[in-house]
């Protein structure tokens, strides 16, 4: 375990280095939001209705926007050759990669979206709601995401290709994260939605660190 | 001669449908540097990569004191210090951190006196709290190099370490490698230039590209033996000091 | 003997396709023209439809190939990563935009049927929606075995999306299930619904053994085609 947590302490800490590239995300995150008012109207109604939804898309928006650096700059500086050949699993390598990026975005996001929701008029247990269904399900995104990632390194126009494929695959998440709210929001069950929810993400946890072991191996050739 | 620890045996790659290299066979003892020398494209980064087990090769096999190296990647990866035509530095973080976070990466904390030690054997005390993006070619260079001596790997892997190195950057390269091999330790060089130190010499390179066999021995330009009692190239038996003999002769 | 590794597996396809597919194309066309006979005049019109209700006959067989295409897509990923068979990967970046094709099939009769069944052309029906998300995952996937310069890496990355994406289609479905109850009164009618009379579905698997022969007869055609891109591209690389 020594190996995953350096690597995560050391991503963390390129990321102190460069403050400015986690306040982007966050900043398109705050802005995509609210561009929706602005779109549809201020009706207060139609606004409170919408938020869990419009929250959890930008959410997700802002998750990939940073997805594409993860594993691209370790390629180009040559210290994914270093993952490559450090004497543990890659697949550990991979999840503390995702990890360190979750730290960066997950949680600010989680932390941000309730201040946002205020402007949506949602009422205090629903952005309570709405932190909780991102905190967990922000993971499965990063994993899923870093498998995108992972599979558009050294690719032609990666950006655009990443968010190909990982949005699809993170139809699920997005439906229960935003389902939980909307279900506590009109006296559904909340806690089954954020069950699944959970669900999803320990999914996304089985089974996406060997597939991004797998395309890191291959980027590596 | 004494025992081989690596022996590679009859190992072939190809890289696009395209034959790389095969029919590569040769064994490394310890104390032994073994110098890959061929034109450009002529397959000296694949081989070092399909050593490292970065390349998958087509055929052929990799042993480590007579055990498959694929059996137990993770060991093998363990005994390894790499160094690849790109550092392997990250530019945020100071010399100090890089050589740190990379030792950490391999899974063991290093004592501050060996960091010492491998700042001071390439000159780098006075920049270590420099960040790696400020720093030149050469010293980034020679921080990769550092990372590769606090490895305490018995095999090393290099890909051209004389680049962008200056003179006194050579010598102490030089004096490490030596140091290394003294104390029992492997290493496999792609080079171009003339290592320094005693060495074999393996070439590489294709049929076409190949020079007239004005030693007799290089017919085909797929040899692969490598021993240092059959050199295949007049500068592949050095002179104690002289070593590689330096740039291709033809 | 190493430029074997890779024509080996293709040059023993070759012969075998040679020998197979004027037949298959043969008995595709007969069974094609007999099975529209049966769709399209043998078989009585819906009491509720009408004359509609014939789309059905290729909106659901195209949506069982799709899926069904996903999942050779998967396999022949599988096939690439743990025994790295050359042909694999070449049939199925063949296969994949013929599955997309067929996806693209099933989402657009499923409009042109929705425009009678629910006065508009899209509705977020869980089936219609399914539909849709699998065929952005046939995008991903052809998009991303075409993205890369070297071929191969293309192709490997494209197997782990396959497998990484057959996963979770079904979690997809079901979350688009879920999802279709909670915001869609139930009362809205299922395309394909469970009560099917034997008049419809003799025709409706007839259709969907022809349409399985296409897909397969078009599989084959494209990778023939792609195993001489890929020695074209080998030959020039060399030269």
């Amino acid at each position: 375990m020594s190996g995953f947590s350096a690597l995560v302490a050391r991503d963390l800490r390129l990321v102190w280095r460069r403050p400015g590239d986690v306040a982007v995300v966050l900043a398109f995150f705050v802005v995509a939001t609210t561009l929706f008012p602005l779109g549809i109207g201020p009706e207060a109604n139609v606004l409170a209705r919408i938020a869990a939804g419009v929250l959890w898309c930008a959410a997700l928006f802002a998750a990939l926007l940073s997805l594409d650096r993860l594993f691209a700059a370790d390629l180009e500086d040559g210290t994914l050759d270093l993952l490559l050949l450090a004497p543990w699993p890659l697949e550990l390598a991979a999840l503390a990669k995702c990890c360190a990026h979750w730290i960066v975005t997950g949680l600010p996001l989680a932390a941000l979206a309730p201040v946002l929701g205020v402007a949506f008029g949602l009422e205090p247990d629903v952005l309570l709601a709405l932190s909780a269904t991102l905190l967990v399900g922000t993971p499965a995104l990063s994993l899923i995401g870093g498998l995108a990632a992972a599979l558009t390194l050294g690719a032609r126009k990666s950006g655009a290709l990443l968010a190909l494929l990982a949005l699809p695959l993170c139809v699920p998440t997005l439906i229960f994260g935003a389902g939980a709210v909307e279900a506590l929001a009109t006296g559904g069950d909340f806690g089954a939605h954020l069950a699944v929810l959970a669900a999803l993400a320990l999914v996304a946890l089985a089974t996406t660190p060997w597939a991004i072991a797998a395309a890191l191996r291959q980027a590596g050739e | 001669m004494a025992t081989a620890l690596l022996e590679v045996t009859d190992l072939a790659c190809r890289r696009g449908g395209r034959k790389v290299f095969e029919h590569l066979s040769f064994g490394l003892a310890a104390g032994e540097l073994l110098a890959l020398v061929g034109r450009n494209g002529s397959g000296k980064t694949t081989l070092l990569r399909a050593l490292a087990l970065l390349v998958r090769p087509d055929q052929g096999s990799i042993r480590w004191q007579g055990a498959y190296v694929g059996a137990e990647p993770e060991a093998w990866r363990g005994r390894l210090a790499w160094l690849g035509h790109l550092e392997g530095l990250k530019g945020d973080l100071s010399v100090a951190e890089n050589l740190l976070a990379a030792e950490r990466l391999r899974g063991a904390p290093p004592a501050e006196d060996r960091l010492d030690s491998a700042l001071v054997a390439f000159d780098l005390p006075a920049l270590s709290s420099r960040a790696v993006r400020t720093l030149s070619a050469g010293q980034r260079r020679r921080t990769a190099l550092a990372r590769v001596v606090l490895a305490q790997a018995p095999l090393w892997l290099l890909d051209e370490p004389l680049n962008a190195l200056d003179a006194p950057a050579q010598a102490a390269f030089r004096a490490v490698l030596e140091r290394h091999l003294a104390a029992g330790g492997l290493a496999i060089a792609a080079t171009h230039a003339d290592l320094g130190v005693p060495c074999r010499t393996l070439e590489l390179g294709s049929t076409a590209y190949s020079p007239p066999p004005s030693s007799g021995e290089v017919a085909e330009g797929l040899r692969g033996s490598a021993a240092s009692h059959d050199p295949l190239r007049p500068f592949g038996a050095p002179p104690p000091q002289e070593g590689g003999g330096g740039e291709r002769k033809t | 003997m190493a430029d074997l590794h890779f024509l080996a597996n293709p040059a023993r396809y070759r012969r075998f396709s040679q020998r197979v597919l004027p037949s298959l194309a043969f008995a595709t066309v007969l069974m094609l023209a007999f099975g529209l006979y049966l769709a399209l005049i043998q078989s009585p019109p819906d009491y509720q439809q009408g004359d509609t209700v014939r789309i059905m006959f290729v909106h659901v067989p195209s949506a069982w190939i799709a899926m069904a295409g996903y999942g050779l897509l998967a396999a022949l990923g599988a096939a690439l990563l743990v025994w790295r068979h050359p042909l694999a990967a070449l049939m199925a970046r063949a296969a994949a935009p013929v599955g997309a094709g067929f996806c693209a099939v099933c989402l657009l009769t499923g409009s042109l049927w929705g425009r009678p069944m629910w006065g508009a052309y899209w509705v977020w029906d869980a089936r219609l929606t399914s539909m849709l998300l699998l065929f952005f995952l046939y995008l991903g996937h052809i998009a991303l075995s075409r993205a890369y310069d070297e071929p191969e890496r293309g192709d490997r990355a494209a197997a782990i999306l396959a497998l990484i994406g057959v996963i979770n289609l079904p979690i997809i479905k079901f979350s688009v299930d879920w999802w279709n109850t909670l915001h869609q009164p139930a009362s809205v009618a299922r395309l394909g619904g469970p009560s099917i009379h034997p008049s419809i579905l003799v025709p409706l698997l007839w259709m969907a053994v022809t349409l399985f022969l296409l897909f397969v007869l078009l599989v084959l055609l494209r990778t023939d085609t792609e195993i001489d891109r890929r020695r074209l591209e080998n030959a020039e690389q060399q030269a």
